[in-house]
């Protein structure tokens, strides 16, 4: 996301507003923080995730393993840092998908075109945003992941490629495929309510009567105006995914172990035993996961006080 | 608004609504019968032979077309049969589901007092300390705790009140009898952690609105006349902000528990509360088609009778928001 140019926004100066509130720059550099460990841990973690050390389990704090090892003597950090690429992969490509894709692509259809599309995808958005999203993740990622690794186990036979379900790679695309069919209504909205507003607008009009296609008002006139817009649903769309992956994989049905996700981390420490006698392994996911969620819930506020002038 | 727009958009989005639960209840009902895993075998135990497992499957009408399953389904519910059960070994899903209803109601309704006995003073206290540092501080505690998820703030709480503390059972559900039936949990001690962990994050909502209604409030002339009249600051809180401030927070209430539903998944599951959200957990893995499509169906009613209300308690009480504007779902 590059930010958008001075003269495209509609409040002037909005960046520098944006700088000055401590708290989001603060939130800013924990997600650039926890996303660049996840990013850079096949070269900065220490151990591998699924290296298992049945001779050294439930260890404290050490040089060897600094935040000390889980049930199976893996390495809680190391752990950390791969659950964080998991959380990276998933937010970024339900990002990539359901907001920048379906959401700005049917934001732009149904604002531009108007009349019977708009209100087909509109009302569409309006059945999915009035349903508990939880509820229907549960079930649709529980029902169709066989399907799913059925499917996968075909293309390997086909494709002669091996290693595909190993890989985890249908745990990834089912949770991402299901977070980004709900995850566009938000987007949808903000982009259509802006290019409705803008549609008529006298440039376009110019545009227009110049001979542009529609294709290219939406691209090159309609787009950049609404970018500031969807800076801010693109920062909810990222906390609500990473938000709602650590549910799916601590209710079993996201991520499966042995990949590492914060949420399977959770469950395996959750439970009064567990907790109280080894309460490092629940609180070290749990504070990476509230200070992630925190501060994009934190940036969002910001971005939505720094870019929308009229909730100044 | 004339009155009479006001009834034509009810009756628009009341049309709308059976609309919504039929698309909601085809896609529900074929993701079950599509899905992979065959109840009967569930049901019927491993040690089943095919004939048993084949005469259930005639019996509960498996084996006929999908349309014809989900037409007897439709009519099934006109006359209040939800179906059956698989995972409560054929108990009808009516029994299964409204006691589980009544459990998650009472520490829903628990949670939505505290939140708004909470939300409303943090949100006016907060408008008065607006411009020193108090303000910004209990509104970031409120939205920190509003971002975590109850997968983070179930085991947070049993660990500090249960844990250590020990003031607090670590969870269940307790009930106490009424009448020889009326099971209440009310005046349980397990009541507690359930209420705080959906209490506590969901109060930064309403403070935030509180917070918000109460600075509008603020700037209007009658405040301004009122205080120049020389009455007491705490005179003019609570008789003329808080009044006029806390009209579109009636609005919120609806949407607040229609709005918890969905977090008791993970707080019943984690609790063992035997809640509906316990049952959605084990519905979906017992591949409980007719218990997964109840839950369904009464969680998508809650949510879109919720939304209506909203909008409809807007339009009433503020006579300038203009429907027109708003997407008529």
């Amino acid at each position: 996301m590059t930010p958008p140019q001075e003269g495209m926004l509609p409040a002037p100066g909005a960046w520098g507003r944006l700088l000055r509130r401590r708290l989001a720059v603060a939130s800013l550099m924990v997600i650039v923080v926890i996303y660049g460990a996840g990013i850079l841990a096949p070269w900065l973690a220490p151990h591998s995730f699924r290296e298992i050390d049945l001779a050294n389990t439930f260890a404290g704090p050490s040089l060897e393993h600094p935040l000390g090892t889980d049930r199976l003597g893996r390495d809680v950090l190391s752990r950390l840092m791969w659950s964080a690429q998991t959380t990276v992969i998933i937010s970024a490509s339900s990002l990539l998908l359901g907001g920048l894709l379906w959401g700005t692509g049917l934001g732009l259809l149904a604002g531009y075109l108007g009349g019977r599309v708009d209100n087909i995808i509109m009302r569409l958005g309006d059945i999915l945003a009035s349903l508990p999203d939880i509820l229907l993740l549960l079930i649709i990622t529980a029902t169709v992941r066989p399907r799913v690794t059925d499917f996968f186990r075909d293309v390997e036979r086909w494709t002669g490629l091996e290693g595909i379900v190993e890989s985890g790679a249908p745990d990834y695309i089912l949770v991402f495929a299901a977070l980004s069919l709900f995850g566009w209504v938000g987007m949808a909205r903000i982009v259509r309510s802006q290019v409705l507003a803008l549609r008529e607008s006298e440039y376009v009009l110019a545009a227009r009567a110049l001979g542009a296609s529609s294709l290219h008002i939406i691209l090159r006139h309609l787009l950049p105006n609404v970018s500031h817009l969807m800076v801010v649903a693109a920062t909810q769309l990222l906390g609500t995914a990473a938000g709602a992956e650590v549910v799916l994989s601590f209710l079993g049905i996201g991520i499966q172990p042995p990949h590492p996700s914060f949420g399977s981390m959770i469950f395996e420490a959750a439970g009064p035993r567990n907790m109280l006698a080894h309460p490092h392994l629940i609180f070290a996911p749990a504070a990476v996961v509230g200070a992630l969620l925190m501060a994009f819930s934190f940036l969002g506020d910001a971005l939505n006080d720094a870019l929308s002038p009229r909730r100044r | 608004m004339g009155r009479d727009q006001l009834w034509s958009y009810i009756l628009r989005r009341l049309l709308w609504i059976p609309f919504i639960l039929l698309t909601v209840s085809l896609v529900t009902f074929a993701l079950g019968r599509f899905g992979p895993g065959d109840p009967v075998r569930v049901l019927a135990g491993q040690r089943a032979d095919l004939e048993t497992i084949q005469r259930i499957r005639q019996e509960r009408g498996l084996d006929d077309n999908f349309f014809v399953q989900y037409a007897r389904y439709l009519r099934g519910i006109f006359r209040g049969d939800l179906g059956i059960s698989f995972k409560y070994y054929g108990l009808p899903v009516t029994e299964v589901v409204l006691p589980r209803l009544w459990v998650t109601f009472q520490y829903n309704l628990a949670a939505l007092v505290l939140i708004f006995a909470l939300g409303i003073p943090a949100g006016i206290w907060a408008a008065t300390q607006q411009g020193t540092w108090r303000d910004p501080l209990i509104m970031g505690t409120l939205l920190a705790l509003a971002a975590l998820p109850a997968v983070l703030v179930v085991p947070l709480l049993q660990y500090i009140f249960s844990l250590r503390l020990g003031w607090l059972p670590t969870g269940g559900w307790e009930v106490r009898e009424f009448f020889g039936w009326l099971e209440v949990g009310l005046f349980s001690k397990t009541i507690v952690l359930p209420m705080l962990a959906l209490g506590l994050p969901g109060a930064a909502g309403v403070a935030r609105l509180t917070r918000a209604q109460t600075l509008e409030v603020l700037e209007e002339d009658y405040v301004r006349t009122a205080r120049a009249k020389g009455l007491r600051e705490r005179v003019v809180l609570m008789r003329h902000v808080l009044r006029n401030a806390l009209l579109p927070l009636a609005t919120l209430m609806g949407f607040a528990m229609a709005a918890l539903l969905s977090g008791s998944i993970i707080l019943e599951t984690l609790l063992g509360i035997p809640g509906i959200g316990s049952y959605a957990f084990e519905a979906v893995f017992a591949r409980d088609y007719d218990g997964i499509m109840a839950i369904v169906l009464i969680a998508a009613t809650a949510f879109v009778v919720a939304n209506l209300v909203v909008d409809i308690a807007y339009a009433f009480i503020d006579p300038r928001v203009r429907l027109e504007g708003k997407p008529q779902s």
